[in-house]
C-alpha cells in the first residue's frame, strides 16, 4: 500500500524507551490541554481550602511565629500536588477502560512507558498546579519569607514527593475497576495523612495520643519541609527525611505498579 | 518461515483459576496472504484466541508462532510484526486523527518522518483527510472503526488481527470496511479476522474455523461449511402451533437436517430452495394445513450453530467473565 520504506531506525532500548515515555506523556497533556475545565476542577478544590482555612477558620487558629496565611499556603501547596498525583489513578483507569492499554500491549513498546509516561504528565501537571496556588496564595496575602533558591527547591522537594506517591495511585488506578472507583479508593488512603498532618494546623495543637504519628508520618514532613524552605525558618532534618519517604517510596510502589501492569489484561 | 503466518498448537486459555476454560485445545494454521475467519458467537472465545496471538495474553496451555516468532518467549519481535485493531483495542478519544496514527508510529519506533508521511497517506485512504485534524470524540462510528484499522497498519504489519472489525457498524460503513481488508489482502497482508457474521466471512475469509464453547467445531472454506448444512433456509409460518407440528413430519425428509420448530415457525436448510420450497407447499397444501408466511433465507450464523451443534447461540457472556466484564466497563462508559 505504501510505497515509502517502513524504515526502522537503530537506537538503544534504553533511548526507546525514554522516547515511548516522552510520547506517552505529550499525549496525556494533549489530553490534557484540550480540556481546560480540567485544570479548573483539579485546582478549584486546593482554592477552596485556601479561602475556608484563611478565612473561615483562620481566624481560631494561632501559629507561633509566623502569619497563618505564610503558614498556610506552602501546606495548600503539598497537600494540592498530593490530590494532583491521585490523577494518575484516574488517567490510567480511563485508559484501562477504554481499551488503550490494550493497543500498547500490542505494540513494542517499552513497558514501562505507559506507566512512566502518565506519571510524568502528571509531574508537569502539578509545576502548574504550583505556580496556579502560589498566584492564588499571593492574592490572599502569602508572603514568603524565604530566599527564591529555596522556594525552588520546596517547589521540587513536592513535586519528587508527589511524583514517588503517583507510582502508588498508578497501582491503584489499575486495580479499580473503573475511574470513578479509582479516585474513591484513594481517598481513605490519603485523607488520614493529609488531615492528620502539619499541613493546616501545627501538630503540637493536636492530642497526645495523634501527636507521635502527625509529627511523622511523610506528608507531615513534607509539609514541614516545604514550610521551612519557603518561609527560610529552622525544619530540622524533614528535607532530607521527606526524600528519605519519598525514595523509599518509589522504590516499593514502582515494582508493584509495574508488576500490575504485567498482569491486567 | 513455514508456509504459515500464524500457527497456534494445542492452545488452552482458563480463566478465574481454571473454572472458567475460555480456550479448550485450539490448534490454528494460517495460511500468509489471505484472510482467515475465526466464527463463533460472543463468548465462543474468539477474542481470547486473538489476544493470546498479538501477546496482550499469555495462553494457560499450548504454543503459538506469529510471523515465526513465539508469542511468549519473543512478544518483543510477534509485536514488530502484527497490527491489531477491534472491539477491544480503540483509538484515543481525546487526540486527533493525525495525532492518534503519530503516536502509534512512533511507539512502533518508525523514525518521524515516515510516521508524518505514512499516517497522511492513510488518512487520505481512509477517506478521513478531512477529519484529520479534528479530536475523534466526534467521529462516528464508521470513522473511528476505519482510523483504528488505520492506527494497525501504520507500521506496515505482515499480519493484522481483526477483532470484530464491522460489529455494530451501518451496512455501508461495514461494506467499505470490507473493500479495505480485501485491498490490504490483495497487497500480501495475512489477516485473522473474527466476526459474528456469516455473511463477513463468506465475503472475506478463504478458510474459516467454527469456535463454540472455546472448542473448534468446524473448519474448512465457507463454501464447504455451506454444503455440510444446505444453502438455504426456508422457513414456514403456519396459523397455529398445532399446525406446524402437524406439518413438521411431511416435510422431514425434504433436508438432511433436523428442522427447527419453535412456536408456529418451522425452519429447515435446504440444498435447492425453489424446487423444495414447491414440493413443501403442495404436501401441505395436500393435508389440508394453512400456511400464514413462507421465506427462502441465507443461512445466519444461527442455523450454522444448529446444524453444527444442535444447539442455538446462546447469548451466553458468562462463559468469559473476564471479557463480560471488559464490555460491561466499556458499555457504562459509552
Amino acid at each position: 500500500m505504501s510505497a515509502l520504506p517502513t524504515s526502522l531506525s537503530t537506537h538503544s532500548p534504553l533511548r526507546w524507551a525514554v522516547s515511548d515515555v516522552m510520547t506517552i506523556a505529550r499525549r496525556n497533556l494533549l489530553a490534557l490541554a484540550r480540556t481546560p475545565v480540567a485544570i479548573v476542577f483539579i485546582v478549584i478544590q486546593p482554592i477552596m481550602f485556601v479561602v475556608l482555612f484563611r478565612y473561615v477558620f483562620g481566624g481560631v487558629i494561632n501559629v507561633p511565629g509566623h502569619s497563618y496565611v505564610n503558614y498556610l499556603l506552602p501546606g495548600i501547596l503539598v497537600q494540592s500536588t498530593i490530590f494532583g498525583s491521585v490523577g494518575t489513578a484516574i488517567g490510567l483507569s480511563e485508559d484501562l477502560q477504554k481499551g488503550l492499554i490494550e493497543r500498547f500491549r500490542a505494540l513494542p513498546m517499552a513497558r514501562l512507558a505507559v506507566l512512566a509516561g502518565r506519571t510524568v504528565s502528571d509531574l508537569f501537571r502539578n509545576v502548574l498546579i504550583i505556580v496556579i496556588i502560589t498566584g492564588v496564595g499571593y492574592l490572599v496575602g502569602f508572603r514568603p519569607t524565604g530566599s527564591v533558591v529555596s522556594y525552588i527547591q520546596a517547589c521540587l522537594l513536592m513535586l519528587l514527593f508527589a511524583y514517588c506517591l503517583s507510582w502508588g495511585f498508578a497501582y491503584v488506578g489499575l486495580s479499580a475497576p473503573n475511574s470513578e472507583a479509582a479516585q474513591a479508593m484513594t481517598f481513605p488512603l490519603i485523607f488520614p495523612l493529609v488531615f492528620a498532618s502539619a499541613i493546616f494546623v501545627p501538630v503540637a495543637s493536636m492530642p497526645s495520643w495523634l501527636q507521635p504519628f502527625a509529627i511523622h508520618q511523610p506528608i507531615s514532613q513534607t509539609a514541614t519541609a516545604v514550610r521551612g524552605l519557603m518561609l527560610g525558618t529552622p525544619h530540622g532534618h524533614s528535607t532530607w527525611i521527606a526524600l528519605a519517604w519519598a525514595v523509599g517510596a518509589v522504590l516499593v510502589l514502582a515494582p508493584l505498579a509495574v508488576n500490575k501492569y504485567r498482569k491486567v489484561a | 518461515m513455514s508456509d504459515y503466518a500464524v500457527e497456534a498448537l494445542n492452545i488452552v486459555r482458563t480463566f478465574s483459576d481454571g473454572q472458567v476454560r475460555a480456550l479448550n485445545d485450539v490448534t490454528l494454521h494460517v495460511p500468509t496472504g489471505q484472510v482467515f475467519g475465526l466464527l463463533g458467537p460472543n463468548g465462543s472465545g474468539k477474542t481470547t484466541m486473538v489476544r493470546i496471538l498479538s501477546t496482550i495474553l499469555s495462553p494457560t496451555g499450548g504454543n503459538a508462532l506469529v510471523a515465526g516468532y513465539d508469542v511468549v518467549k519473543q512478544p518483543n519481535q510477534v509485536r514488530k510484526h502484527i497490527g491489531l485493531a477491534g472491539q477491544n483495542a480503540t483509538v484515543d478519544e481525546s487526540l486527533t486523527g493525525f495525532e492518534n496514527l503519530r503516536m502509534i508510529g512512533l511507539l512502533n519506533h518508525l523514525n518521524k518522518a515516515y510516521v508524518l508521511a505514512r499516517s497522511r497517506e492513510l488518512l487520505e485512504n481512509f477517506g478521513l483527510s478531512d477529519a484529520a485534524n479534528r479530536v475523534t470524540k466526534t467521529y462516528s462510528g464508521g470513522m473511528r472503526r476505519r482510523l483504528d484499522l488505520a492506527a494497525a497498519l501504520v507500521a506496515n504489519p505482515p499480519i493484522l488481527f481483526l477483532d470484530e472489525p464491522t460489529t455494530g457498524l451501518d451496512p455501508q460503513s461495514r461494506q467499505e470496511l470490507w473493500a479495505i481488508i480485501e485491498r490490504l489482502v490483495e497487497g500480501g497482508t495475512t489477516v485473522l479476522l473474527t466476526t459474528q457474521y456469516l455473511d463477513e466471512a463468506d465475503r472475506l475469509a478463504r478458510q474459516l474455523v467454527v469456535l463454540d464453547h472455546g472448542k473448534i467445531i468446524a473448519e474448512g472454506t465457507s463454501a464447504e461449511l455451506k454444503a455440510q448444512m444446505g444453502a438455504t433456509v426456508l422457513a414456514l409460518t403456519f396459523t397455529s402451533t398445532d399446525a406446524a407440528s402437524r406439518a413438521a413430519p411431511l416435510v422431514k425428509d425434504l433436508s438432511h437436517q433436523p428442522a427447527n420448530l419453535e412456536g408456529s415457525v418451522l425452519e429447515m436448510t435446504v440444498d435447492n430452495g425453489p424446487a423444495v420450497t414447491a414440493e413443501a407447499l403442495r404436501r401441505i397444501d395436500a393435508a389440508g394445513i394453512e400456511l400464514s408466511g413462507l421465506a427462502l433465507r441465507e443461512p445466519s450464523l444461527d442455523d450454522v450453530f444448529l446444524s453444527l451443534t444442535g444447539h442455538k447461540v446462546e447469548e451466553d457472556e458468562s462463559a468469559q467473565p473476564a471479557l463480560a466484564g471488559r464490555r460491561a466497563r466499556r458499555g457504562a462508559n459509552a
